[in-house]
């Protein structure tokens, strides 16, 4: 777009000659691989599609029946067939929440170090090592979260902060392992990988004279990344952060492990609860009536959309970062 | 305007006022002895020696790969920034090596400035917190007018004020590449450093805006050592006073050929191999 806009009608007849050139339509093959490969573009839309409107039509029974009170209410009844998504919409919310408070300084503080401090022959290897936690499937981090973290964060974790900070809301009630700061723990560790690569990818594309700027002026090497590095680069920061939440929203398989699946609202931690992603894990296999798979396809919807809309905001901060450093180079 | 030097000189920076005025007369503010720089193991620059005149404008000159560069960023300590980047030798400031072990080079870099090749404003920051943004680092300035002051004293003196006076909350990157290496330059000298070093200033910028940097750069030696790096003899010839002539030995480290007046260097030369290059006949 902008090559064409900056050179003008001389650009622009360039591209005509390229494109009677290589016309695909004088070619019989050229037109068969074209048509094919824009079939095969067309399916993944296709799917995308159909998967929306598959979880809508058949979210239609639950959306009927109970209209924007699916949203506020907080029962999950089979039997009397009354079904909201208020505790599971609260526990993706505060599990992700957890989450990004746990890995977010983490992962900054890997991906400063990674870029500007650590010695060379480090970063490569360190930076293999943290995106292989990416690579773990969530089943083997749920596995290791029920048997280890669980035990761990009963006993050492929520006692303490029970017995310590026990008047706060946040650290009441019994001491359980599974729960909500369970899931965050776990989300955290998931989130963790993506986000340091993501935002390490930022400040690299800081441009070293950016660095060396504010070294002349003479600041310290801390003063240049609060200074230099880091406002250069937030845009591509946030983005990270926001596509760790994404990720953190949608997680099924750890999270149902280690979350406790009761369907309450609590402002205790400590207290087992479900996500959105954990009950529709629980509940597909026994849903028998019409409403009840309703309520689970709507669950999904709601899911569909946070995430879409996390991901879609993620990924324009990021196209943001890039379009900056174009500018700087 | 007094009452900002005085300012400057009394409370802020009473290290500085001393050294600034030690400096009056001609004699060398630095002096680099026997100094060698590598990459890791590649050797770039070997065995320089040579004394940089207080108040004169210094100019590097050579082919393209001799270690002009290299050279000015061992002067205020960015050369170790480089990865690898490593030295041997010593330069001596007030007869103190600034590659002491107890020197501090982020105390160092306070007073050699430093403007690079391509101009590099604070994307982020608005004009007036680029060349503030100095000020901040050194924790002395707390008060908004006392930075108000020396941010206007410093485009000033770049000959930038009337240019950007209008629009200091706009950003350093809104300006055309000759404003904003004058923004560099207004940003180094608001720290009130006692030498600037230029690494190929106008490399990057057209005719117009190089003349301008030009006379900024006479202006400012009045009051600051200046050494510039320059791959345009016709620019070396036109501001500097001192000239020095670097070139790649066989073994592709650079050394210092010939050092003198410019006059001297480029009409007079004493080595072979400056005649060579000043008249063109490689390089």
């Amino acid at each position: 777009m902008r090559l064409i806009n900056d050179n003008g009608p001389e650009a622009k007849s360039l591209m005509k000659a390229r494109s009677w050139r290589y016309n695909p339509s004088t070619h019989f093959a050229d037109k068969i691989f074209s048509n094919s490969t824009l079939i095969f573009a067309m399916i993944i839309v296709g799917i995308l599609l159909s998967l929306v409107i598959v979880l809508a039509i058949n979210a239609m029974p639950a959306i009927n029946k109970f209209g924007f009170s699916f949203i506020g209410n907080s029962s999950w009844d089979a039997v009397r067939s009354v079904f909201g998504a208020l505790p599971a919409i609260f526990g993706t919310l505060l599990s992700s929440a957890i989450g990004l408070l746990i890995a977010v300084p983490l992962s900054l503080g890997a991906a400063i170090f990674l870029v500007e401090l650590a010695p060379l022959w480090l970063r490569g290897p360190a930076s293999f090592v943290i995106e292989m936690l990416a690579a773990i499937p969530s089943v083997i981090i749920g596995l290791w979260g029920l048997f280890v973290l669980v035990p761990f964060v009963r006993k050492p974790i929520e006692s303490w902060f029970g017995s310590k900070l026990g008047f706060l809301p946040l650290f009441q009630g019994p001491p359980f392992g599974v729960g909500f700061l369970a899931a965050g723990i776990i989300l955290a560790i998931m989130v963790l990988p993506i986000i340091t690569a993501m935002s390490r990818d930022a400040m690299r594309a800081v441009p070293d004279q950016q660095r060396e700027a504010m070294l002349a002026l003479g600041s310290t090497r801390w003063e240049m990344i609060r200074q230099s590095v880091l406002p250069n680069c937030r845009s591509g920061l946030v983005g990270a952060v926001i596509l760790g939440l994404g990720r953190a929203l949608g997680e099924t398989m750890a999270v149902t492990m280690v979350i406790g699946n009761s369907y309450t609202i609590s402002s205790s931690l400590f207290s087992p609860g479900s996500t959105i992603a954990s009950k529709i894990a629980n509940e597909f296999s026994e849903a028998s009536s019409g409403v009840f798979v309703g309520s689970l396809m709507e669950l999904a919807l709601i899911l569909f959309g946070i995430t879409l809309v996390v991901n879609v905001i993620a990924r324009v901060l990021l196209w943001r970062m890039t379009a900056v450093k174009g500018t700087m180079e | 305007m007094m009452t900002i030097n005085n300012l400057v000189n009394e409370n802020i920076l009473p290290k500085l006022e001393t050294t600034h005025n030690q400096h009056k007369d001609q004699k060398g503010i630095l002096e680099v002895q026997d100094l060698s720089a590598w990459y890791g193991n590649a050797l770039a620059i070997k065995h320089v020696s040579l004394t940089i005149k207080s108040r004169a404008i210094t100019s590097i000159i050579g082919p393209s790969g001799c270690g002009k560069s290299t050279f000015i960023r061992c002067l205020n300590r960015m050369h170790e920034v480089s990865h690898g980047g490593h030295v041997e030798g010593c330069v001596l400031l007030d007869d103190k090596d600034i590659y002491a072990r107890d020197v501090d080079p982020v105390v160092l870099r306070r007073r050699i400035g430093m403007v690079f090749q391509k101009p590099a404003p604070f994307p982020t920051m608005s004009i007036f917190d680029n060349v503030g943004a100095g000020l901040k680092l050194t924790r002395f300035f707390s008060k908004r007018w006392e930075i108000e002051e020396i941010v206007e004293k410093s485009l000033r003196r770049a000959a930038l004020w009337d240019e950007v006076k209008d629009k200091l909350n706009q950003s350093g990157a809104s300006l055309s590449g000759g404003q904003q290496q004058r923004l560099c330059i207004a940003r180094a000298i608001a720290v009130e450093p006692e030498i600037i070093l230029l690494d190929e200033p106008c490399s990057a910028l057209d005719p117009a805006s190089t003349l301008k940097i030009e006379d900024l750069m006479r202006n400012l030696a009045e009051q600051y050592t200046i050494v510039i790096v320059t791959h345009n003899m016709q620019q070396a010839a036109r501001v500097s006073d001192m000239a020095v002539f670097f070139m790649m030995a066989p073994d592709k480290a650079g050394e210092l050929v010939e050092y003198g007046s410019t006059s001297q260097i480029f009409t007079n030369p004493r080595e072979k191999r400056t005649e060579d290059y000043i008249t063109g006949r490689f390089g």
